[in-house]
């Protein structure tokens, strides 16, 4: 298989065309996986707080689920691709570790896949298939021209979204 | 000018960041080597002040399977502390312990396995933040251990979220051990940000 491209955390990119791009190892933050059904771009954002107004320092715009998605979006429309009719893909959102329910960062992954979900449907970008909290990581693979979203996790079978 | 912030980890922070791993992680080898009744080597300790995207890189890659056994740290400072080891690490830390009650189990760790795997990551980051506390005369609690076994990335982006809060690093003092065979891991402590700040100026780094 070719090499993917790899989005590290906090990060987004585009992938380039018949390629795949990859996010390994998300925990509580989520990969993004969104996509033009006509053009067949896409590109994957790993995203790892809910909020970029709840932070003071924000400035890095790709680590917040509101900001991370508009900009993945807008490098998307820049290449060509239209916000209508893109589609997308969520996994992660995991609770690691069991008191993460009563620490400060109470329950971070569930926050992050509601904030990606509310910004998703502000931006009326449907989702058409996600795999998201339980307590394990995920890796996940792109594959824009298909569409295909692989979720790869320890001791579980490989899933296909 | 002396308020902690990543922006100004200067290198005699850095040093004194790194004896206090130093002197916490070499205790807590201490008592892992008298409880397995085995010698244990520790290397010097790395204080890091990583990117997000550099976190894929330590410990063998975000792939690379680890047991977490992670641990809040309340009191004077806050933040949390960590112990991983490589699986196969994990799996014969086990066995050594229980003796033959182990059985002979491939993947999957049973409750029994997992409860005392969580124990040994109790009775060592309690040593651990044993000395730091005498070393500083702060108050330092630590929760009660939960244990996770999954890809490094996923583990510790726990850690790095909390300091996602805050900037795009995440800085920590990291100390690797080994014995003669099989045994391979990672004490990690992070402190929060003004935590930092007050372990600095307990040991008399920063003063105004």
């Amino acid at each position: 298989m070719a090499v993917l491209i790899k989005v590290g955390m906090a990060d987004l990119k585009l992938c380039p065309k018949g390629q795949g791009i990859t996010t390994l190892g998300l925990g509580s933050c989520v990969g993004v996986a969104l996509r033009d059904t006509l053009t067949k771009d896409g590109g994957l954002a790993h995203i790892m707080l809910p909020d970029s107004k709840a932070i003071s320092s924000n400035q890095n715009i790709m680590k917040f689920a509101d900001t991370g998605v508009k900009e993945l979006v807008r490098l998307m429309e820049a290449k060509g691709a239209k916000r209508t009719r893109m589609t997308a893909k969520i996994a992660g959102g995991a609770m690691m570790f069991a008191f993460q329910n009563n620490s400060s960062l109470m329950n971070v992954g569930t926050r992050n896949v509601e904030a990606v979900k509310k910004i998703l449907k502000e931006m009326k970008i449907p989702i058409l298939a996600e795999d998201t909290g339980k307590n394990f990581g995920r890796t996940v693979e792109f594959f824009p021209e298909s569409g295909e979203y692989i979720i790869k996790s320890v001791g579980k079978p490989i899933r296909s979204i | 000018m002396n308020d902690f912030n990543l922006e100004n980890v200067n290198s005699m922070y850095i040093d004194v960041l790194r004896e206090i791993g130093n002197i916490g992680a070499g205790n807590a080898a201490t008592s892992l080597a008298t409880m397995l009744n085995t010698k244990v080597d520790m290397m010097v300790p790395r204080v890091e002040l990583l990117g997000f995207n550099e976190i894929d890189e330590v410990m063998g890659g975000a792939e690379q399977v680890m047991a977490g056994i992670y641990l809040l740290v309340r009191g004077d400072i806050t933040g949390s502390i960590m112990f991983l080891l490589e699986q196969e690490s994990a799996q014969a830390l086990v066995k050594k312990l229980m003796g033959n009650y182990g059985q002979e189990s491939t993947g999957e760790m049973n409750e029994m396995e997992r409860s005392t795997l969580k124990e040994i990551g109790n009775i060592i980051t309690a040593s651990y933040l044993n000395s730091l506390s005498a070393m500083t005369n702060m108050k330092i609690i630590a929760s009660i251990p939960d244990l996770t076994i999954d890809m490094a990335g996923a583990i510790l982006s726990v850690p790095a979220i909390e300091f996602g809060m805050l900037g795009d690093k995440l800085l920590m003092i990291q100390t690797t051990f080994t014995d003669e065979k099989e045994l391979h891991g990672y004490f990690l402590l992070v402190p929060d940000l003004p935590s930092y700040e007050k372990l600095l100026r307990a040991l008399g780094v920063i003063t105004d």
